[in-house]
């Protein structure tokens, strides 16, 4: 296995898939000779030319709605949105015609388009440059949302969305994109819609995705320290949701937190939380807590938005808090007493 | 085929111990009639059947506590032979807390009205807070969660409060009292028990202070005497109690802001007054409430409070007979106790504790005597009436039993 960045990751899966599948296309703004704004489509234009990879005028609506009626003809296209707040022009596209059209015409029509698009915050390019989205498009059935938090899964879940006959959402973070970590070499794909428990504990579960993920799993190893065994989930698809994991971990654990860079309300926490207490509720030994970002506007100033964006201290504080709710802080000092 | 389920009959009820059977299976029910004797936390009551045919199944041994909403009697169309009998409920076994009931506790049977209207108590929040894995656990262990602190926020029982009680529970099991030669264990009743959660949840939640007077009990003494020698009634004699109920709800009318309640967030001032008198049963404390007590004559409030008691004894009280107290009335004066301090009756405001009346050293306009004094104290919840106010009432109260004429005027 060799370890990879999570752009690399991308972009080898990217070029793979257009070499196994002649079907496949690539389709968006400055993705040719540009190579891409964050260079993951470098070399593509050069070796599979404009036929395969597609420059796009700045016209969201207009390439999703493109790459959907290719779709439903038998392509394959992987639309790149330059970051995922352009993708609320082209939202019409995806939400009423993407998601749509499998239903709408009795199940004779697919559309296996893939639209790859990165977000978050945590860059410093002010409110509307650094937002996490991906509540508008979990909502959606018809949709397939994946939200990668290694390179490994980035690989995997690409190459999954690609043959998905499905449209599918490949939420990439551009915090995530010069992280490194092992990647399977050769055929490797991860199935949409399974969790994964990235780290096994025993007395809190903290379920996150994307960035989030290695929040956690710092969180999980200050904590280990502190005699605190943290179990993380890796949601890795947002929808389908892969409910059982999560339960099952509760199940295990009895306290759950969420970790989420998205505002706090109405969102995947949520989900997160209505979940458990659905298939895990007579485990739950302290109720459910979320961590979120600040419901304001990214702000520009460096302090303002790491103030504003949810951090490992953050969440191991609410895991604490989490824990005294059900006397883990007492049970713990009291051993060490005896 | 209509079922007769486990009635809930107070705000308190989980379970109710089927006590005897007034029907046997085959007996003819009408509607209203009564089938069998349900004993709950609080009383031994009536329940009434709601529809008409032979009892075909009794499915609840007499002696056999279970959840509400379980079914434990048919009522059927068709014969008794031909109709296949379910098992009996676990027949005079100790009943067994995990498990769990036949069908999930469905919706109580209506009851009629009146019967369910008055056992809601306001702002009783009898609720023992648990994490839903505590409840879990202790239903899987049969540990009773009223036996447990919590040590979660606000008092909440998480698994670690249940599993500290596991040991003790699974030593019982195994027959290995943890007691010692010397101890005798006393089986819990479930009104013992729901008077130890009450007042548990009382202390805890309730910030008490109180306030003590000394009365002079000379003319309140004099007064009875003088009545009774009066009173052709046989057998009704007016109590120095009896006295202190229509002192405190004469009082009280003058004080609306202590006949009031606390509500979860917020106060309640009760327009009636309805005096409760705590009295004490061989397993546990039953406070019979006088209703309207300030409207009632002395001698009807003897006669009243007189009743009730001895229903109390009895353990046959209605709920309507214990709910509602707006104010209630402790008395150890009669087993010579000075002076105590009595806890509140959630969620009432105060609770007046009543101290003997006998012959103690007193000064009277600067010369030593003796004279016979009687101490109240009144327990007040705090977060409804601060010092003075219960300050003003207790000092009027003391002038009316002082000028005892008064009560009766």
């Amino acid at each position: 296995m060799a370890v990879v960045t999570y752009r690399q990751a991308l972009h080898d899966t990217l070029r793979a898939e257009l070499l196994r599948d002649e079907n496949v296309l690539l389709i968006g703004e400055e993705i040719g000779i540009f190579e891409g704004s964050y260079k993951i489509t470098a070399g593509l234009l050069d070796e599979f030319g404009p036929r395969r990879v597609r420059d796009t005028p700045i016209s969201e609506e207009g390439f999703a709605g493109a790459a959907v009626g290719a779709a439903m003809l038998g392509l394959r296209p992987v639309v790149e949105i330059m970051t995922v707040n352009f993708s609320l022009l082209a939202i019409d596209q995806i939400v009423n015609h993407a998601a749509k059209i499998f239903a709408m015409s009795g199940g004779q029509i697919t559309v296996p388009m893939v639209i790859r698009t990165p977000g978050g915050g945590g860059q410093q390019l002010a409110a509307t440059h650094s937002q996490n989205l991906e509540v508008y498009y979990a909502h959606v059935p018809g949709l397939k949302v994946v939200a990668p938090a290694t390179p490994a899964d980035a690989k995997g879940l690409m190459a999954a969305a690609i043959r998905d006959d499905d449209p599918v959402l490949v939420l990439e973070n551009l915090a995530l994109y010069n992280t490194k970590g092992e990647v399977p070499d050769g055929e490797h794909t991860v199935p949409i819609g399974t969790a994964s428990v990235i780290r096994p504990g025993s007395d809190v579960t903290v379920v996150a995705y994307s960035r989030g993920t290695g929040v956690a799993l710092d969180a999980a190893r200050r904590l280990e320290a502190n005699g605190v065994s943290v179990e993380v989930v890796d949601l890795r698809s947002l929808r389908p949701l892969d409910r059982q994991t999560v339960c099952a971990s509760v199940r295990r654990t009895t306290r759950a937190v969420v970790f989420e860079d998205d505002w706090l309300s109405y969102g995947i926490g949520a989900e997160i939380a209505a979940t458990i207490a659905e298939g895990a509720f007579d485990r739950l030994d302290a109720p459910v807590r979320r961590v979120a970002a600040a419901e304001v506007p990214l702000p520009y100033a460096k302090p303002l938005e790491l103030a504003a964006l949810p951090d490992a201290t953050a969440l191991i504080r609410v895991i604490h808090e989490t824990l005294d709710a059900s006397g883990f802080t007492a049970r713990q000092a009291a051993s060490t007493a005896g | 085929m209509p079922e007769i389920f486990m009635p809930r009959l107070s705000d308190t009820m989980e379970e109710g111990t089927l006590s005897r059977w007034l029907k046997q299976e085959g007996d003819l029910v009408h509607k209203g009639d009564a089938v069998a004797e349900i004993e709950t936390d609080k009383a031994v009551m009536e329940l009434e059947a709601y529809d008409e045919g032979p009892l075909i199944h009794i499915l609840v041994a007499e002696g056999t506590t279970v959840p509400i909403g379980t079914p434990i009697a048919m009522i059927g169309t068709d014969s008794p032979a031909t109709a296949q009998k379910p098992p009996l409920e676990q027949a005079a076994q100790a009943p067994d807390p995990s498990a769990a009931p036949p069908t999930p506790p469905q919706d109580p049977p209506a009851v009629p009205a009146t019967t369910v209207a008055t056992v809601s108590d306001a702002g009783e929040d009898s609720e023992v807070r648990t994490s839903p894995l505590a409840r879990t656990l202790a239903r899987q262990n049969g540990i009773d969660l009223a036996d447990l602190t919590g040590s979660g926020p606000g008092g909440r029982i998480v698994r670690a409060d249940v599993d500290a009680a596991v040991p003790t529970f699974s030593e019982r099991a195994a027959g290995r009292s943890p007691l010692v030669d010397d101890d005798e264990e006393v089986p819990l009743s479930t009104s013992r028990r729901i008077t130890a959660q009450r007042l548990t949840q009382s202390t805890r939640q309730t910030p008490h202070f109180y306030l003590t007077t000394i009365v002079d009990a000379e003319p309140l003494l004099a007064f009875r005497a003088q009545i009774n020698d009066r009173l052709t009634e046989p057998g009704l004699r007016i109590s120095i109690n009896d006295l202190l109920i229509k002192g405190c709800a004469t009082t009280l009318r003058t004080h609306p802001q202590v006949n009031a309640s606390w509500d979860t967030s917020r106060i309640l001032r009760h327009r009636r007054i309805h005096i409760g008198i705590a009295v004490a049963t061989d397993d546990g404390l039953i406070v019979p409430v006088l209703h309207d007590a300030d409207r009632k004559t002395l001698t009807a409030i003897a006669r009243e409070a007189h009743g009730l008691a001895q229903d109390a004894r009895a353990r046959h009280v209605s709920p309507a007979s214990i709910s509602g107290g707006t104010f209630t009335i402790s008395n150890l004066g009669t087993y010579g106790i000075d002076h105590f301090t009595a806890v509140i009756n959630p969620p009432q405001a105060a609770i007046l504790a009543v101290g003997a009346a006998q012959p103690q050293p007193i000064v009277r306009n600067g010369e030593l005597g003796v004279g016979t004094t009687m101490a109240l104290t009144l327990s007040i919840d705090h977060r409804v009436l601060d010092g003075a106010v219960a300050a003003a009432f207790l000092a009027d109260l003391k002038t009316l039993l002082e000028q005892p004429f008064s009560i009766v005027l």
